[in-house]
Formats: structure tokens, C-alpha cells, sequence
């Protein structure tokens, strides 16, 4: 019940930073309909293009602005944990009675739960307000989306705490963190989506970690994923999520082997 | 003194250097893969798209690069830092332009023009001299307004403080909507970028008028020449924004 608890605090936490809130929300709202127009006149070149009907892909950028800030699909979102590490406050979090990788899985659940609701859902409201989207009717879609978002949340956090530890060694991880959110901008479908990249690289591409967190629940809000599909794409973002935290155990048990508290 | 101390963790500092590079990057390969894809978005070639896609990368890398870190006034204002600023004998729009200057952002910089000289090599332009001189008076002049832009954003947080992305959305957002050819927007997105924040003046008026391509919105042809007249304004305007922001600035009392 510590971890519930402990993801409870990160949602108030969070949920006090109001005008951060709105200023977010309009952020996601302008670059929604940037991008909604690129994509239009791009499905207009070439219509059914990965897959989608027009409806589809501009469901597709809002879902993309929905789940930016919760899944942390931007550069950046490890900043807390690694100052932790580089200022050395984080011997404070190694003597806590709580295991180190769960205290923090459920701290970014809480957030990521937070910004769902108050990052998410006003601009996915504001695109469907202007654009003919293409959601779902059945409630059991929309539940499965939810699933789909926590998981994309758990591989989001496994990689970027796996980041975040190679702090212990690095020093300055400020480089790493930059490179491994680029990474998950691009891998992830934020820039397009992975249906559209061509070919063989395209395959690949969603077979990667970066693909369970917005390709796989975008496609399963969007309906392009059903039945023995849907269940693939749920299977692939567990196994992804559990093979990460489980390497993110491996690095964090040897690095709090290398860890030395200075006294004083 | 903030060059100095980015550059102590070197390592780092290549890759974010590199890092800025890939990030605006991104945006070009995103462009580079539609066109994959197809032979015209909004009726704009390739080389066409690149050429916007250059001037609006170069003109916010040179904006960004001077005055990017004004967006962390919200958090100076909030934790009350500001107050050390004020007590320094500089001027304190200086101090917070200066404020974490960040050298990495050559990256942005240089990536804008290798896409603006590969466009231009492959654009079907009949390059005069005043031609010529109309691409780097360009881009000066959408580094001011872009300039503008973020010193506006940054007075608008001596009230609003968290709000740092609202100004992210001006200057990044209308950075990636004039990357794409005006056609691809509609009309009153494209009178807002034109009449509210004129945007619009960055690249794609001048822009249009070198590719011979009509605007969309049918505007008088001497328009396309008063960028400089309304990035002077704009700056003007930022400028007392600044001021009034300033002297309302009540510290945290903290």
C-alpha cells in the first residue's frame, strides 16, 4: 500500500502545478493542429498511406498530443531521478525502507495518470471539435486503450530510469538523456507514424521498445488493432516492459554496489 | 562564464551539441520520409519545402541562441532568484538572455543551413543579386521577429510565471507551421500567423514571392517586402512589453 500511497502523492504533486497545466494543454493544442493540417494534405497525396483512412491519421496527431506528457514522449522526463543521482540526494532514497525501482514506478504512474487527465483530455476534446475524428464507440475499446496507455507508461519509465542510472557512472547525463529522447521521439510514431516509414525499416521500427508507447495504444484507440492483434500488441508492450524493468534492476543493483556516501 | 562551464563536461557538451543537431533534424527527416511518400505536399516540392523548412530553422537558431533562455524567467520569478539579477549592476534583460547561454545551439544553426543551401542549389530560381540578398535578409529579420517573440513570452511571465510553454508554442509550434507551405493551412490559421503574430513574415511571404507563388491570401504584393518594418515593431513592441512587466515585477517576499 506504500507504493499506492506514494503514486497518490505524485498526483497532487502534480496536480498543483495548474498553470504549468494549461500552458501544456495549449502547447499540445497548437502543435495538434499543425500537424493535424500536414497530415491532411499528406493523406491527401495518398490516401489509405500506412494503413489509415484521413480520419484515422488526424486521430492518430491528436492521440500523439493526448499522450505526450503522460507516456513522457518528449525529450527530457528524466531530470529529477539523475539530479537525484548527481547531487547524491539519492543515498536519502537508498536508505528509505521501499525498494528504489517500484518507489519510483509508482511515483511516475501518479504523474503520468495526472497528465493523462489533465494534459490529454482537453486537447484530444479540442481535436475532435474541429476535425472529423475517428474514435471509438465501444467502451471496451476505450478500456482497452486505458490498458494499453499504463503499459506504454511502464516501458516509458523502464527505459528512462535505465537512463537515469547510468548517471551513477556518467556523471552528467544531461548528453544521454538528450539522445535517448530523441530516440523516442522518433521511434515512438511521434514524428510519423511507424506504419508510414518505408519498408523493412518501417518493420523494424515497430518492433522496438519505442513502438509500445504510442504506436500500439494510438493503433488501439484508432481500431486498427483488434481481436488476435489487439492482444499481440498488448502481449508485445508487457514483454517489452517486464524485459526492461527486470534490466533496470540488473544496472541498479550494481549501481548502488558502486554507490559511496560521503559523511559529514 | 556559462560557455566556459558547458564546456568543463565535454563529453556532454559534444552530445548535446550533436543532440540539438538531431533534434531540429528530426523535423527535416520527418519531411524527407512524407516525401518518400509523395511528390508534393500542398502542391510544394521537396527543394520547395526545404526552403522554408531553412530559412524558418535558421532564423529561430539564430533567435534561440541569443535569447532561448529567456523562457526560464517563469522559474526565476517563482523561486524569487530574479531578485539577485536586479542587484547586479547590468541590465537585467541582458543577465536573463544571457542566463544559461547555450553554445550547443550552434546545432539547430548549422543543421537549418545545410537544408537552406541544398535547397537553394536545387530550387528553380533565377538568381539575381537582389534575389541574392533577400535570403540572409530574411533570415535576419525572422530572427528579430522570433527574437520578439520570446522576449514578449518571457515579460508575459512576470505574471503568469509556470506559463513557459505557452511562449514554446509560439516560437517552436510556429517554427514547425512554417516549415510547410501556407497551402497546407487553412485560411484562418494562415490570417492569424499573418495579422495576430505575424509569423507569417518570417519566411513564407518573402519566401513565396522568390518561388513565384501567389499567397493565399491575396495580399498586396509590396507586403511581401515590409518583414523589416514588422520586425521593428514587433521588437519595439516587446521591447515596452519588457518594461512594463519589469517594473510590475513584485518579488516572492520569500
Amino acid at each position: 500500500m506504500l507504493y499506492a500511497a506514494v503514486a497518490a502523492g505524485s498526483f497532487r504533486r502534480y496536480a498543483t502545478y495548474r498553470t504549468a497545466t494549461v500552458a501544456g494543454v495549449f502547447t499540445n493544442t497548437v502543435f495538434g493542429f499543425i500537424l493535424a493540417y500536414t497530415y491532411i494534405a499528406l493523406w491527401d497525396e495518398r490516401p489509405r498511406l500506412g494503413g489509415y483512412d484521413q480520419a484515422q491519421a488526424v486521430t492518430y496527431v491528436w492521440t500523439g498530443q493526448a499522450l505526450l506528457a503522460a507516456v513522457a514522449l518528449m525529450v527530457g522526463g528524466v531530470d529529477e531521478l539523475q539530479e537525484r543521482i548527481r547531487s547524491g540526494d539519492i543515498a536519502v532514497d537508498l536508505y528509505r525502507p521501499a525498494d528504489l525501482q517500484l518507489w519510483w514506478l509508482s511515483a511516475d504512474l501518479g504523474r503520468a495518470a495526472l497528465q493523462l487527465i489533465g494534459r490529454g483530455v482537453v486537447p484530444m476534446a479540442a481535436g475532435a471539435l474541429f476535425f472529423p475524428l475517428a474514435l471509438p464507440s465501444s467502451t471496451l475499446t476505450w478500456g482497452c486503450f486505458l490498458l494499453s496507455t499504463a503499459l506504454a507508461v511502464v516501458v516509458s519509465f523502464a527505459l528512462r530510469y535505465l537512463v537515469a542510472l547510468a548517471c551513477f557512472w556518467l556523471l552528467d547525463g544531461a548528453g544521454l538523456a538528450l539522445v535517448s529522447g530523441l530516440a523516442c521521439m522518433f521511434f515512438s510514431g511521434m514524428v510519423l507514424p511507424l506504419r508510414v516509414f518505408p519498408g523493412g525499416f518501417g518493420e523494424l521500427a515497430q518492433l522496438l521498445p519505442w513502438a509500445a508507447m504510442l504506436q500500439v495504444p494510438a493503433d488501439v484507440l484508432l481500431g486498427a488493432r483488434t481481436g488476435g492483434s489487439l492482444l499481440r500488441g498488448l502481449a508485445f508492450q508487457a514483454v517489452w516492459g517486464v524485459a526492461l524493468l527486470a534490466l533496470g534492476r540488473v544496472v541498479q543493483s550494481a549501481a548502488t554496489r558502486k554507490v559511496v556516501v560521503h559523511g559529514g | 562564464m556559462w560557455v566556459r562551464s558547458t564546456l568543463a563536461y565535454r563529453t556532454s557538451f559534444v552530445m548535446m551539441t550533436v543532440g540539438n543537431f538531431a533534434a531540429s533534424a528530426l523535423d527535416f527527416v520527418a519531411i524527407m520520409l512524407m516525401f518518400s511518400q509523395i511528390d508534393a505536399l500542398g502542391g510544394f516540392s521537396l527543394p520547395e519545402v526545404a526552403f522554408l523548412y531553412g530559412t524558418s530553422s535558421v532564423s529561430l537558431g539564430l533567435a534561440d541562441l541569443l535569447f532561448g533562455s529567456m523562457d526560464r524567467l517563469g522559474r526565476r520569478v517563482r523561486d524569487g532568484t530574479l531578485d539577485t539579477l536586479l542587484l547586479r549592476p547590468a541590465p537585467v534583460f541582458a543577465q536573463v538572455a544571457a542566463d544559461r547561454f547555450a553554445l550547443r545551439r550552434l546545432g539547430r544553426i548549422t543543421q537549418g543551413l545545410l537544408v537552406l543551401g541544398w535547397s537553394v542549389s536545387r530550387l528553380d530560381v533565377d538568381w539575381t543579386a537582389g534575389r541574392m540578398l533577400m535570403v540572409p535578409l530574411m533570415t535576419v529579420c525572422g530572427a528579430a521577429i522570433f527574437a520578439a517573440v520570446f522576449t514578449a513570452g518571457a515579460a508575459f511571465q512576470f505574471w503568469a510565471q509556470d506559463a513557459a510553454e505557452v511562449q514554446n508554442s509560439f516560437t517552436y509550434g510556429g517554427n514547425t507551421m512554417l516549415q510547410y507551405p501556407p497551402t497546407v493551412f487553412a485560411q484562418d490559421l494562415v490570417r492569424g500567423v499573418t495579422f495576430l503574430i505575424p509569423l507569417a513574415f518570417v519566411n513564407w511571404l518573402p519566401a513565396l514571392r522568390l518561388l513565384g507563388r501567389p499567397d493565399p491570401l491575396g495580399l498586396p504584393g509590396w507586403v511581401d517586402f515590409v518583414g523589416p518594418a514588422v520586425a521593428a515593431l514587433m521588437c519595439a513592441g516587446a521591447g515596452l512589453a519588457w518594461r512594463y512587466g519589469l517594473r510590475a515585477y513584485r518579488s516572492t517576499g520569500s
